[in-house]
Formats: structure tokens, C-alpha cells, sequence
């Protein structure tokens, strides 16, 4: 096992390169100038300086290789001067510098990624417990009620897109109820009840939109799994041997059944860091998927880059995770 | 006299302003959106208009343009002129005095040093700062004495407040960016964020593309104001929900840049919370007729001058094509507040809009057949006017965008109507606008007959704006294909007349001049002006002191915002 997850490790540095070299390749190919954004009132000599101040004189190899030399040199020394406080070399050293706000992009991750955790993470966790029982009751009760109202929820999970979710909540309860914020409070510091309570109240129509989708889609491979393994030979014989129904269920199926599903659930993961673009924008919960959509549309190439590779980062890591817990629920698979 | 009428007024001033609002920070939170998230604190590093608004709630210039679009003293004593001494005679150089007392919101007084530095740093070779045309000529800035600033330009500059004045060119603290010149600019990121200024607010807390926290500056000038305590500037998501805010949850008090469809925004201002609010500036959607040839044939000589195009330099053409045009219904379907007709290149301000060409405003078919009957273009069996073997066809270019698209559509309807054949055509506004030389797609490049975008200029003066349509202006392969002069429209009479512009000062001898060329355009085969679109925004009726204003910062006048119940 702990070969294996090293060869696997030592094979993803190689991937990663490709990747990042793709990312920027295909960044820089694209027609897109930091400066197009500008009013027209601006002359063109003007814009060729701003160009030039930030680094796009430089030919194309140059750049990459700096962005190499910044991502995976500077930035972890710099992280790890902050944490030990310790200055390595003279402490002075280019960072990746967002072009749109001219300060580091890591910076600017670290301060988007609280929200993104709460509010994306949150409602995949939600996701996740509502989505097992639900898929678990729908396939042992199949054609009952409650699958049929299952169905249709995760048909509405799976058809409605989230910015007419998210629209419909805030009409509803932002617009004609007053209950909820419709605009999420990023400086709201948690520290009394009430402002626990306006965290609180703030989160639900984002993480419910959220929550809505996650469990559609979780809720169905749960339920398509367990269909799997309820007509398989061993649970006759467990229940031949006199086994409680209860036992049958959560013990033998739903551990073999969950097989499946935590793949897919693993390899969501990655999804959360991502942020929600379309939810984050609707309630201006201003995490990394709004970060990551205004950098696209300002052009700015080093922030772009450096979230799309560190997402890459993520499913490559996450894809491995997935691999392991494989081997570690079902004691039949082994690497080595 | 004087004396007696300023004390009557300073005193019926100090009795009146308590009772509007009692003292500095009496009113708590203004909570503002604009739906563009804040970047940067400063305009010299961004010129996004949603920067240098959020700027000017700190940094300060010299004097701003009001609603009218006159100058206004913000930390200057007064406005120099040629009359009062302050502009010299030979119109090389301008002396602008600071009021006296000024501090940063650190408590150091303004210098003219500080002044001189912004200059200093705004022209620096290596510093890309984006507001480098405002100090255009500027061959010196000198402090006189601490409260004496002198700028003195290469060339007699008769419209002399361009630099350090208006929101876009503010004066910042030497002793802040003192470290930050040149190549060092972009990593002063706390300087850039927090930046120290003069204005009524001073921010408290910066998250890049999100919000911005701002409290009351303690040192401000007036100690009355402003009457917020703190100010939040949230950023994100999109113009319709950001105007709902406002206009039916309440949550904001006021909202930027309303680019919502005009029903829609009826529909919220229905619910009695806010109001829609706008102003008129100079920003005119308008298409450009190619003077040249566009044929792809043509290979490189394409849309230069080298081959004048074969039917768009018939002025009764583009007359005919402006006649045809319902521009009621493209402002009814399209901007709603945010367009009102006009007929000029130069809109406002009120004193140098001309009111000659109102001809365009009403639309007339019939004319506009006559005259394409008279330029000889009959009209063909298919609905299209032919002239010996040509069809009268256009290719009509715009950039991508839902409003310009819908107004193509009725466009290409009013032409056809008057057997114009028109196909059309729509470019990604980054490539569009983005004036790569490599790309054929730009507007500078024009390889079209007619093309559709929107233009305007900084401040209130033409005299550049203006200068777009002289003969050396043509975007051409030997300038990497920029200009200003799209059209590529040539007339050495207007080139004469735009010189005489360039000698001449006084408000009144300058806006006559402004006026005769606006016309030679209007009236030329090149320019069709369309739709005056002016700023629209958003605010809630528990808010009170706003004043519009399209040729500063919609945030100019925060300072006298206050609650009102």
C-alpha cells in the first residue's frame, strides 16, 4: 500500500507539469488583454505600458518557467516564513501578483477560502446526509412512496438549475417575506449568539440550493448501488441465517454498496474548492468561484492560472484518496 | 460688502446644517453595491470605473466637475483663469492654491510636495500607471511654496485642468507611496489598498473583488461631515439583482450602474423603496460608416486609404441611413432611463452641445428613399437598391452584447425597409475593443462598412475627444493599426478648424468652435449618432444628499449623503 501510494504520488509530478504547461499554454493562447476591459478614453501607448508593467513583454517560455519558479519556489518559502517566522535568504522574492488587484493571489485565496468552505462545504455535507438515507430507504422500499417522492425531488435537484433555484428562494423569502439576506456578509465576524443567528440566516439559501443538487445526485448512485446488492446471493443467505433485517441492511449491503458512492463522493471534493461559481454570484457570497469568474473576465492571467492549477492539484490528490479508500472498505482490493 | 455677505451666509449655514444632520458620524452605516467588485484603491493602477469611484471616497483632487459639468474647489482654494491670474497669459502654466489646514486622514498636512509626487509618480516610465493622459504636455510640476502648486505644460495648453483634477487623477500621500515608484508600484499592496487620503472616509478593511469597510475620516475638512459613521462598499454578482436590493429588499441603500432591461426596472421601482436615478454625460452609441474599402480582396490595403469605399462616402447615404432609423424604439427596448435621443457627437455638457442636426431625431422614410433615389440607387426586384451592377449591401459589426445585438436587429429591419441589405455581425467585446494588431476583429481595423460601439470622453473639454477625427488619426498598418479616426473620414477644413480649437481659450469662444465641429461630423458620410447613454443607478428613499453626476464620481458628493426617515 505505502509503495503504492508513493509510485502514484512520484507519477503525478510529471502529470501536474503537463497540466500546469497546458493551463498556461491554453491562458495564453486565448484572445483576452488585461487591458481590453479599460474605458475606450484610454490611447493605446498607455495600454502598451500597463501591458509591459505587468510582464507581457516577456516572451512566452520566460513567463512560464517564472510562474514555475514563483508557484512552486517562492510561494511555499513564503508560507512557510509565515508560519516559522524564519527568513529564508534575504526574505525578498517575486510572488504570483494578481493583475487586476496588483497584490498576491495566495493572499486572496486564503481570504476567499472561509466562505467557500462554509457555504460550499457545508452543503455538500449536507448533501452527503441527506443523500444516503434517502438513497438507502428508496432502494430497500423500491416503488414505494417515499422512492417516488425521491425521484422527483432529485429530478428537481437534477433539472433545475441553480440560478433559477437560487432566484425563485430570493423572490420568495429576500423579496416578498423578508425573512433572509439575499446579499451574504463577508465581514460578519461570528463571535454572540446573534450574530451566530445572521450567520446562520445568511447561509440557508445558499447551502439549501446547494444542498439540493449535491443530494440529487449522490442520492441516485446510492440508490442504484444498493438495488445492486439487495438481489445478490449473500443477503439470501444472511437473512437464511436468521439475521435481524437491520443487520442484513446496514452491516452487509449498505458497507458494500457504499463502495461505489464514496468514490463519487470523493472525488467531489475537489468541487468545494472550486467554489460554486453560479450560487456564489446569485447571493454574493464572494468565494473562490467568484474569484475565480472575475479573473476571467479581467484577463488576469496569474490568478486564472494559479486556481485552475491548484484545482488540478486537487482532483489529481483526491483521485488517489478515492483509490486508497477502495482497499481500506473493501479488504478484497489490494495494490500491492 | 463681500465680508458681510460671506458671514451672513456662514452663518445661516452653521444654523441650518444641524438641523439636517447633527454632527459627523450621526447617521451609522451607508451600505453601497456595486455589482463590479472593488479592486484596487487607486486609480492610477486601474481606471475600471468601479476603482476610481471607490477611490474618491478617499483620495482627492484638486477641484471635481458638479452635475453640470463646471469645476468645482475641492482642495484647491479656488478655480485659476486667465482673468484671476492663475492661468498665464501664454497658457503654459497653472497655479492652483491648496486650502489652508488640510490633513491626510493620518493627521499630516497636505503639501504641495504631495502634489508634485503624484506627478512624479503617475509619470514614471516603468510604472504603467493608467492615467498617464491626464498629465499629457505636463513638463513640470513644482511646489511654489507648501500651498502653491504650478504645472506647467510644453505646449499653450488653453483647457488647462487636466491634471489633478477630477476623480481620476487625484493627489495620494508622498510619504505613503515614497517607496512605490516605477516597477515597485504593484507591490505596495497596502498602500494600493489602504491608500492615505483627504476625502471624507478612510478604509478600514480591503477584500480584494468583495467589499470594502470605510469609517469617517477624523481629520476631514468640514467637521460636520460626513454624516455616515462607516460606509460598506459590497461588490459581486450582477446588475439586476444588485438594483433589487435596493429597490425591493432594502438591504442597500444605494446601487451602481442599473444596466438592467428597462421593464425590469420599472417593475422593481414599483415596490416603492427606491428610486432610479440618472445623468447625462458624454458617452453617445454610435456607428462609424467605413470611408474605405473593406473588401477582402483588397488584401493588405484593406480599410486603408488607399481605396475610398465604393458607395459610404456619399453623404446622402449615410443621411439616408440615419433617417430610416426609429431611435424611440432603440432607446424604449434598450436603455429605457439610461438613453435619451441625440443627434450629436458631442452631447454635453448643455454649453458646448450643438442644437443644429434635431433633423435625426424624427424618424422619415420617405426622405430617406428620396435621397437614395437621388444618389441613383434604384430600388431591385428583390427589395434591394442597385447602381450600375452594385447591390447596396453593408456589413454591420458591433461587439457582443444582448443590448447592441437587439438594436442591430432593428436596425437591419429600418434599413432593409428602405432597400438597404444589411448583414450582421457580432465580435467578443474583449476582442473588439482589444486592439490586438494580430486580430482582424478589432475596431480600429473596421473590416466592415458600418460598425456599431460607444464612445465618449474624460471631463468635460473635447478638444481631444475631437482631435479622434483629423486626417493623421487613421488607424493604418504603418501605426500597428491604431487611431482614433474609425471612420477614416479626412477633411482638411476640419483639420484647420480643430488647430484654431487648440489656440483658443474662454469657455464661450471654445464651445462655439466645439459646436461648428460636432456638426461637420454629424453631417459628414462617416457618423451616425444614435443614443445618448447616460449613467443609471440606483437608490433607496432613506437616503438623501445624492447628486447625480456623469462627469465625475457617482460617490463625489458622499460627503453630504445622510439618512433621512
Amino acid at each position: 500500500m505505502f509503495t503504492y501510494t508513493l509510485r502514484r504520488l512520484l507519477f503525478a509530478i510529471p502529470t501536474l507539469l503537463v497540466i500546469s504547461f497546458i493551463i498556461f499554454a491554453l491562458l495564453d493562447l486565448s484572445p483576452g488583454d488585461p487591458t481590453a476591459n479599460l474605458p475606450l478614453t484610454i490611447p493605446p501607448e498607455v495600454r502598451e505600458q500597463i501591458r509591459i508593467s505587468l510582464g507581457l513583454g516577456e516572451p512566452f517560455h520566460i513567463r512560464y518557467l517564472l510562474w514555475l519558479q514563483q508557484f512552486f519556489v517562492n510561494e511555499p518559502l513564503n508560507i512557510f516564513e509565515q508560519l516559522t517566522g524564519w527568513t529564508v535568504g534575504d526574505g525578498e522574492r517575486m510572488r504570483v501578483i494578481s493583475w487586476q488587484t496588483r497584490s498576491p493571489v495566495t493572499d486572496l485565496i486564503v481570504e476567499r477560502l472561509p466562505q467557500t468552505l462554509w457555504v460550499v462545504g457545508l452543503s455538500y455535507v449536507f448533501g452527503v446526509l441527506i443523500a444516503i438515507p434517502t438513497g438507502v430507504i428508496s432502494a430497500y422500499r423500491q416503488y414505494s412512496w417515499f422512492d417516488q417522492l425521491g425521484t422527483l425531488f432529485s429530478m428537481i435537484g437534477f433539472s433545475v438549475p441553480t440560478f433559477f433555484m437560487g432566484l425563485l428562494l430570493i423572490v420568495i423569502f429576500s423579496v416578498n417575506l423578508g425573512w433572509l439576506p439575499s446579499i451574504y456578509d463577508t465581514n460578519l465576524v461570528v463571535n454572540s449568539p446573534e450574530t451566530f443567528w445572521l450567520q446562520v440566516k445568511q447561509m440557508i439559501m445558499p447551502v439549501t440550493v446547494l444542498a439540493l443538487f449535491n443530494a440529487a445526485q449522490i442520492s441516485r448512485f446510492m440508490r442504484a448501488s444498493m438495488l445492486d446488492n439487495l438481489s445478490q446471493d449473500y443477503v439470501r443467505t444472511a437473512r437464511a441465517k436468521g439475521m435481524k433485517e437491520r443487520v442484513v441492511l446496514l452491516t452487509h449491503v449498505l458497507r458494500n454498496s457504499l463502495i461505489p458512492v464514496v468514490t463519487v463522493i470523493a472525488l467531489g471534493i475537489p468541487n468545494i474548492f472550486s467554489g460554486a461559481i453560479i450560487t456564489e454570484q446569485i447571493f454574493r457570497v464572494n468565494g473562490l468561484g467568484q474569484l475565480l469568474i472575475t479573473g476571467i473576465q479581467g484577463a488576469d492571467i496569474p490568478l486564472v492560472q494559479t486556481l485552475t492549477f491548484i484545482f488540478a492539484v486537487l482532483i489529481v490528490l483526491f483521485n488517489l484518496i478515492a483509490d486508497l479508500i477502495y482497499g481500506i472498505l473493501d479488504p478484497r482490493i489490494r495494490y500491492d | 460688502m463681500r465680508l458681510r455677505y460671506f458671514l451672513t451666509g456662514a452663518a445661516a449655514a452653521a444654523l441650518l446644517a444641524p438641523a439636517a444632520h447633527a454632527e459627523r458620524g450621526s447617521d451609522g452605516q451607508l451600505n453601497i453595491l456595486y455589482w463590479q467588485a472593488v479592486s484596487i484603491m487607486t486609480p492610477f493602477l486601474s481606471s475600471g470605473t468601479k476603482d476610481v469611484e471607490a477611490a474618491s471616497l478617499v483620495l482627492e483632487p484638486l477641484a471635481r466637475f458638479d452635475q453640470d459639468g463646471q469645476l468645482v474647489p475641492f482642495l484647491a482654494q479656488d478655480i485659476p483663469t486667465v482673468e484671476n491670474g492663475g492661468v498665464s497669459e501664454d497658457l503654459t502654466s497653472i497655479t492652483w492654491k491648496l486650502k489652508e489646514g488640510l490633513l491626510w486622514s493620518d493627521g499630516t498636512p497636505v503639501t504641495a510636495a504631495d502634489a508634485v509626487f503624484t506627478w512624479q509618480y503617475c509619470t514614471h516610465p516603468e510604472g504603467g500607471c493608467a492615467q498617464l493622459p491626464n498629465f499629457g504636455d505636463v513638463t513640470n510640476v513644482e511646489a511654489v511654496d507648501d500651498l502653491t502648486i504650478k504645472v506647467t505644460f510644453g505646449v499653450p495648453k488653453p483647457y488647462p485642468y487636466g491634471p489633478l483634477v477630477g476623480a481620476q487623477s487625484p493627489i495620494i500621500q508622498a510619504a505613503q507611496f515614497a517607496d512605490c515608484l516605477g516597477a515597485r508600484a504593484p507591490e505596495c499592496t497596502d498602500a494600493n489598498f489602504k491608500p492615505i487620503g483627504t476625502g471624507p472616509f478612510v478604509v478600514t478593511d480591503f477584500k480584494a473583488n468583495d467589499v470594502v469597510t470605510f469609517a469617517a475620516n477624523p481629520t476631514f475638512r468640514d467637521p460636520a461631515k460626513p454624516a455616515f459613521a462607516t460606509v460598506v462598499l459590497k461588490g459581486g454578482g450582477d446588475a439586476a439583482s444588485a438594483a433589487r436590493s435596493v429597490l425591493e429588499t432594502g438591504e442597500f441603500d444605494y446601487a451602481w450602474n442599473a444596466q438592467v432591461e428597462p421593464e425590469i426596472l420599472t417593475a422593481m421601482e414599483a415596490a416603492g423603496r427606491g428610486e432610479v436615478i440618472s445623468a447625462f454625460g458624454t458617452l453617445v452609441e454610435r456607428i462609424h460608416l467605413n470611408q474605405t474599402n473593406p473588401d477582402p480582396a483588397l488584401g493588405e490595403e484593406r480599410s486603408t486609404a488607399a481605396h475610398p469605399h465604393p458607395f459610404l462616402t456619399d453623404p446622402r447615404i449615410a443621411k439616408a441611413l440615419s433617417l430610416a432609423i426609429d431611435r424611440e424604439i432603440l432607446i424604449e427596448t434598450g436603455y429605457g432611463a439610461a438613453g435619451r435621443m441625440t443627434c450629436n457627437l458631442v452631447p454635453a455638457p448643455e454649453y458646448n452641445a450643438s442644437t443644429n442636426n434635431e433633423w435625426c431625431k424624427a424618424r422619415d422614410v420617405d426622405e430617406a428613399n428620396r435621397l437614395l433615389d437621388e444618389a441613383g440607387w434604384v430600388m431591385g426586384s428583390d427589395g434591394v437598391r442597385e447602381k450600375d451592377g452594385m447591390r447596396l449591401s453593408i456589413l454591420y459589426q458591433t461587439s457582443t452584447n444582448s443590448v447592441r445585438q437587439a438594436a442591430q436587429a432593428l436596425i437591419k429591419q429600418d434599413w432593409e425597409a428602405i432597400g438597404v441589405e444589411t448583414e450582421l455581425r457580432n465580435i467578443d467585446a474583449g476582442v473588439f475593443f482589444g486592439g490586438d494588431p494580430g486580430s482582424p476583429d478589432t475596431f480600429q481595423k473596421f473590416f466592415a462598412d458600418v460598425e456599431m460601439y460607444a464612445n465618449n470622453f474624460d471631463g468635460t473639454d473635447a478638444e481631444k475627444y475631437l482631435g479622434d477625427w483629423v486626417c493623421s488619426e487613421f488607424p493604418r498598418p504603418e501605426t500597428q493599426w491604431q487611431g482614433g479616426n474609425t471612420s477614416r473620414w479626412c477633411s482638411e477644413e476640419y483639420d484647420a478648424l480643430h488647430a484654431k480649437l487648440g489656440q483658443t481659450a474662454g469657455q464661450e469662444a471654445r464651445s462655439e468652435l466645439i459646436i461648428e465641429l460636432n456638426d461637420m461630423i454629424v453631417n459628414s458620410p462617416a457618423f451616425i449618432p444614435l443614443v445618448d447613454r447616460g449613467r443609471v443607478s440606483t437608490k433607496s428613499n432613506a437616503l438623501g444628499g445624492v447628486i447625480m453626476n456623469p462627469w465625475d464620481s457617482e460617490l463625489w458628493n458622499a460627503a453630504d449623503w445622510h439618512r433621512v426617515e
